[in-house]
């Protein structure tokens, strides 16, 4: 029995792209302190397999392999637009990033950051204000933030001017989450970006982030590119962030109306009792 | 001019960063070297065997070497960024090539996953960004604000500063180095900056 979080123990999670596997060498990674590798096979099949040799559960999905380390209690998470048949799935590769997983996913929730850290694509002044949105609860557990509008003067690659950008968020899982935003050929469906974060150790992660982008003449090679630079704009803010795992007391950290779906997500780990890469709640009044 | 490109890879972010000081049109031919490998691609090795990028096409010439495509750059069209009688240019663009090869290396190693002996990089990258250091505070101490002595930059300047500006994507500081901190800034202000992510334009820091 492992005594690290259960949560987290028992869920899936990421750990390479298989495009990566396919052209390349076996890929060294840790999860949740364990070291893994992971290979593919002369038939194109990947195999995972801890260091240790302890087993554990894997499965394939969207172009990454899926680790399970403890016992798997749900089956990784279903996105029902990967179905979609002009929606291919384009993984952006893994990218490390020294700081806890739930650290960026909440980064992903922040409106209020894109018009500062992404200047000139996914906001600007003086565009910076964020109009209000609304919060619930899933009912699967997570949480949804619904109604948010950004103007973004280069939404995507493919987009040619600047425009008011419907947003959804979700957080299925503890550190998975995902956005739907117009697509701005399309502006009547939505472009599905998925990110999820690896727990490496407490305090470092890997972002795995995932597209389900509808056509619009943009190419696999260009929407990789175009969502690299925008994680490596995010990643020095992430990794400035002190401490590096995410306080869940109210008020540990000022909110403000921006911070509404940071505020839920906060909670909400606080309620499932979430434990790794946080600082729980009755751990710091204490 | 076409430039093979991918925007994180450093050498070729030179390529970019001087062709913006000279305000040169590049035609940017994006390459998918990551999480993709179009840099493994048979039409690629056959530009370039060495499948390395960047590497720039200016009319019928092929340039496979980022410095070499700095030089052949400034020559053309700034001369002022290639002082080519001064021999310390040899000496800095060498460091630059070291700087790459260790900070470079670990920050693919560290950002990307990119396999490799991360301590030793750093360790490696230390030594350099020290050395750097010494000799740039003594340059101000001297009135200078480049690697070169005189008053304007010049490639070696460029060169390392892809290595040095985003060193912390590789686990390395510029905090107890503020001479090189100062340099930063003063390419970043220079006129025809471009960012790359994690190398923040001028106003990002104010
Ligand atoms: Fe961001």
């Amino acid at each position: 029995m492992s005594t690290i979080d259960p949560i987290l123990w028992n869920d899936w999670h990421p750990v390479a792209e298989t495009c990566t596997l396919l052209s390349g060498p076996p890929v060294e990674t840790v999860l949740l302190g364990v070291p893994l590798v992971i290979a593919a096979d002369a038939d194109g099949a990947f195999h995972a397999r801890r260091t240790d040799d302890v087993p554990l559960h894997q499965d394939e999905r969207y172009g990454l392999v899926w680790v399970c380390l403890g016992t798997p209690e749900r089956p990784v998470l279903a996105i029902p637009e990967a179905d979609e048949p002009d929606r291919p799935a384009v993984t952006v590769g893994s990218i490390r990033v020294q700081t806890a997983g739930p650290r960026v996913i909440e980064n992903f929730l922040d409106l209020g950051h894109l018009g500062y850290v992404h200047a000139r694509y996914l906001g600007d002044d003086p565009h910076t204000q964020v109009l209000p949105y609304k919060v619930d609860a899933l009912p699967e557990g997570g949480i949804i933030a619904t109604g948010c509008k950004m103007f973004q003067p280069q939404a995507s690659p493919a987009a040619t001017e600047g425009f008011m950008v419907d947003y959804v968020y979700k957080v299925e899982r503890p550190l998975a989450t995902c956005l739907y935003k117009a697509n701005p050929v399309h502006r009547d469906r939505f472009d599905v970006i998925f990110l999820f974060a690896q727990p490496v150790s407490e305090e470092e992660s890997i972002a795995h982030p995932l597209l389900l982008c509808l056509p619009d003449g943009t190419t696999a090679a260009d929407l990789r590119t175009f969502q690299q630079l925008i994680f490596m704009q995010d990643k020095p803010i992430l990794e400035n962030q002190v401490p590096k795992r995410l306080p869940l007391a109210d008020g540990a950290e000022l909110p403000i109306a921006a911070d509404k779906s940071s505020v839920a997500y906060r909670r909400w780990l606080s309620k499932i009792g979430m434990t790794y890469g946080v600082i729980p709640a009755q751990a710091r009044a204490a | 001019m076409i430039l093979y490109d991918a925007h994180h890879v450093a050498p070729a972010y030179a390529v970019r960063l001087l062709a913006g000081f000279l305000g040169l049109p590049l035609e940017l031919q994006g390459m998918d070297v990551y999480p993709g490998h179009d840099d493994r691609s048979d039409e690629f090795l056959a530009l370039n065997p060495l499948g390395t990028l960047p590497v720039l096409v200016d009319g019928d010439t092929v340039f496979t070497d980022w410095q070499e495509i700095l030089a052949h750059l400034a020559l053309a069209h700034g001369p002022d960024w290639y002082p080519a009688t001064d021999p310390a240019l040899v000496g800095w663009l060498g460091i630059a090539r070291d700087l790459a090869a260790s900070a470079g290396a670990a920050r693919l190693m560290q950002t990307f996953c990119v396999p490799g002996d991360l301590a030793e990089a750093k360790a490696q990258a230390e030594r350099l960004l020290d050395e750097v250091e010494r000799r740039m505070w003594f340059a101000e101490r001297a009135g200078h604000g480049w690697l070169l002595a005189g008053t304007h930059p010049t490639i070696a300047d460029i060169a390392a500063f892809v290595s040095i500006a985003p060193c912390e994507d590789g686990g390395l500081s510029l905090r107890d180095r503020p001479a090189l901190r100062r340099w930063c800034d003063r390419v970043r202000f220079h006129p025809g900056f471009v960012p790359m992510s994690g190398v923040f334009p001028p106003m990002a820091n104010t």
